[in-house]
C-alpha cells in the first residue's frame, strides 16, 4: 500500500509541470497564437527560480521568480510575434534557443550548489491519515496550483465571456477585428500568461522536483507539454488526463530503471518521447476530431488593417 | 507606446539585402550590454570574441570545421522552411548519419583502400534520410505535426548513441570510457591542406551543397514548385505539385545533407564516435538557415558568422573566464533580431504614442496603400 501511495505521489510530481506549462500553453493556442517556446521559458522559470530560492533561502520567492522570468521572457516573443509580425514558428524556436543559452549561462555559478525545496503541505492530524491523507493533503503547493489551474481555465474559457472572446480569436481574427475586439491585447495577455504557466512548471523542476540547478534540466518537457495540447485537443481536462499519462510513463521508466529490468537504461529514458510520437500519430489519425478543434487561424500571424 | 505595421506595397529590396547586417549590428550592440553586465569591457571582450579567433591561418582553418556542418545542415533546412515545412530535428538526422556512416570503420575495421570514405558518406547520407523519412512519413499517412516528432525523435537520437557507444560498440581495448574505436586511416576524412591546418573535405561538401541547392531552387522546376508550395499551397495544387511528395523530398534531402554533416564531423574532426558528437549543431543550423535568408549562397557566409560565435564562445571563456553558454545566447539574440529585421521587408514600422516617428513617417501616411491587399 504504501509503495502504492508513494509512486502515485511521484507520478504526480511528475505530471505537475508538465500540465501546468501545457495549460498555460493551451490558453496561448486557443487565442491563435502558437508559442513554440515553452522549453525555453520553463528553463528560464527553472533557473530564475533556483536562482531566487537560493539567493533569498526563501522558496516562496522562488517559485515567484519563476513565474516573473517566464512571462518575461514570453513578453519577448510577444513584442515579436504580435507587434512584428514575425514568423511564430520560428519566433517561438528562437525563443527556445535563447533560453536554454541564456540559462545555462546565468546558472553557471548555480550549477552543483544546494537548493532550497518548497515544503509540502502538511496539516496536522490530517496529512498523517493513511493514504488519503497524504494523497490529498499532503502533497507540495505547486500541486494544488496546477489542479486549481486548470479547473480555473476550464471555467474560464468555456463559462465566461471574456473565455468565448479568447476563443473567437483564435478561430477568426479577422472577424473579431472587425467587431471591434481588441485582438492583440488579448493575445499579449495570453501569451503572457502561457509564459508565466511554463515559468511556474520550470520553477517546480528547480524548487520541487530536484530542488537543484543542472543545465537543459527540462529536458524536453516544453516539448511534451506542446504535444500534450494536440494530444488534448485544446480541452483542459484532457490536458490533465495526458500530463498524468505521461506523468506515469516518466515514472514507470525510472522505476523499471531502478528494479534493472534487463533493457538498456537509454532505451527505457526514450520511452516519454516515443510516446509522445505515438500518442501525437493516434490522436491526428482522427482527422475530424483534429479539424474540429483546432483553432482556425493558429500561428497565423495578425497585422490589423485599418 | 504602441508599435503600428504599414503594409508595403511591395517587398523592400533594400531591407532585403540590409536586414541581416542590421540584426547583426543590434546584435553586437546587445552583446556589448550582456559583456558590461558581466563586468568585462565591450570592446576588449569583443576583441577576444569576434577578431582573436580568425587571426591565424590555422584558426581559419578551425572555423571552417565548425562551419561545414552548419552550412551543410542549414542548406537542407533552407529547402525545408521555404516550403513550409518544418524539420526542426536535424540533429538527430546529424546523430544517425555519424552512426550509419560509422557501420564500416566501426564494424568492418579491417576493410581498408580508397572505396571506405565514399561509402561512409553515401552510408551517413542514407542513415539521415531515412532518420527524417520517420516523421515525413507520419505527416503524409497521419497528418501528424512534423514539428513535435521531428524534434522528440532527436531525444531519441542522442539516447541511441548513448547506448551505442557504452553498450555494443564501445571499444574493449578503450579502458571502459564510452566511445568507439580510432577509425583506420582509410577512414578518416583527409584534410585539405594537412601543413596549414586541419580543415578537411567536409568544408567544400558544404560549399558544393550549397552552390547545388541554389541552382536547383534558382534554375529548376523543383525549386519552383517548392516556393510556389511554400507561399501558397493551394495554387501549388492547381499547378499539380504533390503536397506529399514535396513532405519527402524536403525532408529527405534535408536529413541526408544533415546525414552527410554528421559522418563527415565524426569522421573528420573527432575520429570516432562518442557520446556527443554535436554542440548543437542541428539547432544552431536553424539560425543559420534564417540568418542566410533561406539562400543557400546566404547561408554559407551565415554558417561562417556562426562558427565565429562557437569560437568566440571557447575563446572568451579560456580568456576571460565567462561560460562559453555566451556563444548559445549570442546565437539566439541573432535569430530573434534577424526575425524582427524581417518585418521591415513587408512593413513600415510606425511608434504611436509618443512623438516619436520614424523619419518621413508624415509622408509615409500618406503614401500608405488604401488597397485591400494586406491578406
Amino acid at each position: 500500500m504504501d509503495i502504492a501511495v508513494n509512486i502515485l505521489l511521484t507520478i504526480a510530481t511528475a505530471a505537475t509541470p508538465l500540465l501546468i506549462a501545457a495549460i498555460g500553453e493551451l490558453v496561448v493556442e486557443r487565442s491563435g497564437v502558437l508559442n513554440l517556446g515553452v522549453e525555453g521559458m520553463m528553463i528560464m522559470g527553472a533557473v530564475g527560480g533556483f536562482g531566487a530560492g537560493y539567493l533569498t533561502g526563501s522558496p516562496w520567492i522562488g517559485l515567484l521568480a519563476a513565474i516573473i522570468a517566464g512571462a518575461l521572457f514570453s513578453l519577448l516573443f510577444a513584442v515579436m510575434t504580435l507587434s512584428l509580425a514575425t514568423n511564430q514558428v520560428a519566433t517561438g524556436l528562437s525563443l527556445t534557443l535563447l533560453g536554454l543559452g541564456l540559462s545555462g549561462m546565468i546558472g553557471t555559478s548555480f550549477v552543483g550548489q544546494p537548493g532550497v525545496r518548497l515544503p509540502n503541505l502538511d496539516i496536522p492530524g490530517i496529512s498523517s491519515i493513511p493514504v488519503v491523507g497524504r494523497l490529498i493533503f499532503g502533497q507540495d503547493p505547486v500541486f494544488y496550483i496546477s489542479i486549481a489551474l486548470t479547473a480555473a481555465v476550464m471555467w474560464f474559457l468555456f463559462k465566461t465571456r471574456t473565455g468565448l472572446t479568447l476563443r473567437s480569436i483564435g478561430d477568426s481574427h479577422t472577424s473579431a477585428h472587425a467587431l471591434g475586439i481588441k485582438v492583440i491585447r488579448y493575445r499579449y495577455l495570453s501569451v503572457i500568461f502561457g509564459g508565466a504557466c511554463a515559468g511556474l512548471a520550470g520553477g517546480h523542476l528547480s524548487l520541487v522536483y530536484t530542488p537543484q540547478w543542472v543545465e537543459n534540466m527540462s529536458a524536453g518537457r516544453g516539448w511534451i507539454a506542446l504535444a500534450l495540447v494536440v494530444f488534448a485537443s485544446w480541452r483542459p481536462w484532457r490536458v490533465l488526463a495526458g500530463a498524468y499519462i505521461f506523468g506515469a510513463v516518466w515514472i514507470g521508466q525510472l522505476h523499471a530503471q531502478a528494479f534493472g529490468i534487463p533493457v538498456p537504461s537509454q532505451f527505457l529514458s526514450s520511452l516519454p518521447y516515443l510516446a509522445t510520437v505515438v500518442v501525437l500519430v493516434l490522436i491526428s489519425r482522427n482527422k475530424r476530431l483534429t479539424m474540429m478543434n483546432t483553432p482556425a487561424s493558429l500561428g497565423q500571424p495578425f497585422v490589423p488593417d485599418r | 507606446m504602441r508599435i503600428e505595421l504599414v503594409k508595403r506595397p511591395q517587398r523592400s529590396a533594400l531591407f532585403s539585402m540590409l536586414s541581416p547586417f542590421i540584426a547583426f549590428a543590434l546584435t553586437i550592440i546587445a552583446g556589448a550590454i550582456m559583456f558590461a553586465l558581466l563586468g568585462v569591457n565591450p570592446l576588449n571582450a569583443f576583441e577576444i570574441y569576434f577578431v582573436e579567433p580568425i587571426s591565424q591561418v590555422w584558426q581559419l582553418h578551425e572555423l571552417a570545421i565548425k562551419a561545414a556542418p552548419l552550412i551543410l545542415i542549414a542548406v537542407g533546412l533552407s529547402v525545408c522552411y521555404k516550403a513550409n515545412i518544418w524539420n526542426i530535428g536535424a540533429e538527430g538526422q546529424f546523430i544517425f548519419g555519424a552512426i550509419f556512416g560509422s557501420i564500416i570503420p566501426v564494424l568492418f575495421p579491417q576493410f581498408e583502400g580508397p572505396l571506405v570514405i565514399p561509402l561512409m558518406l553515401l552510408l551517413g547520407m542514407v542513415g539521415g534520410a531515412f532518420y527524417a523519412s520517420i516523421p515525413a512519413l507520419l505527416k503524409t499517412r497521419f497528418s501528424t505535426n512534423e514539428i513535435l516528432t521531428s524534434l522528440m525523435l532527436v531525444y531519441v537520437a542522442q539516447l541511441f548513441l548513448d547506448w551505442l557507444v557504452r553498450g555494443p560498440w564501445r571499444d574493449p581495448q578503450g579502458h571502459g570510457f564510452p566511445q568507439t574505436i580510432q577509425f583506420g586511416d582509410s577512414a578518416v576524412l583527409p584534410e585539405l591542406m594537412p601543413d596549414a591546418g586541419r580543415a578537411n573535405w567536409g568544408f567544400v561538401f558544404a560549399l558544393v551543397a550549397a552552390v547545388l541547392v541554389w541552382l536547383m531552387m534558382s534554375r529548376m522546376l523543383k525549386g519552383f514548385e517548392v516556393r510556389v508550395l511554400g507561399s501558397s499551397p493551394r495554387a501549388g495544387r492547381f499547378a499539380g505539385f504533390g503536397f506529399n511528395r514535396m513532405v519527402f523530398f524536403t525532408f529527405l534531402l534535408s536529413g541526408a545533407l544533415a546525414g552527410l554533416a554528421g559522418i563527415s564531423e565524426v569522421s573528420g574532426a573527432i575520429g570516432q564516435l562518442q557520446p556527443v558528437i554535436s554542440p548543437g549543431y542541428g539547432f544552431t543550423a536553424i539560425i543559420v538557415a534564417f540568418l542566410g535568408r533561406l539562400n543557400p549562397l546566404g547561408i554559407v557566409a551565415a554558417g561562417l558568422v556562426l562558427a565565429l560565435t562557437y569560437l568566440g564562445g571557447e575563446a572568451v571563456q579560456s580568456a576571460l573566464g565567462i561560460s562559453d553558454k555566451v556563444a548559445r545566447v549570442f546565437q539566439g539574440m541573432l535569430l530573434f533580431f534577424v526575425l524582427g529585421c524581417d518585418t521591415l521587408i513587408h512593413y513600415r514600422i510606425r511608434l504611436i504614442g509618443i512623438a516619436l516617428t520614424k523619419p518621413n513617417g508624415a509622408a509615409q501616411l500618406e503614401a500608405a496603400p488604401k488597397l485591400e491587399e494586406a491578406r
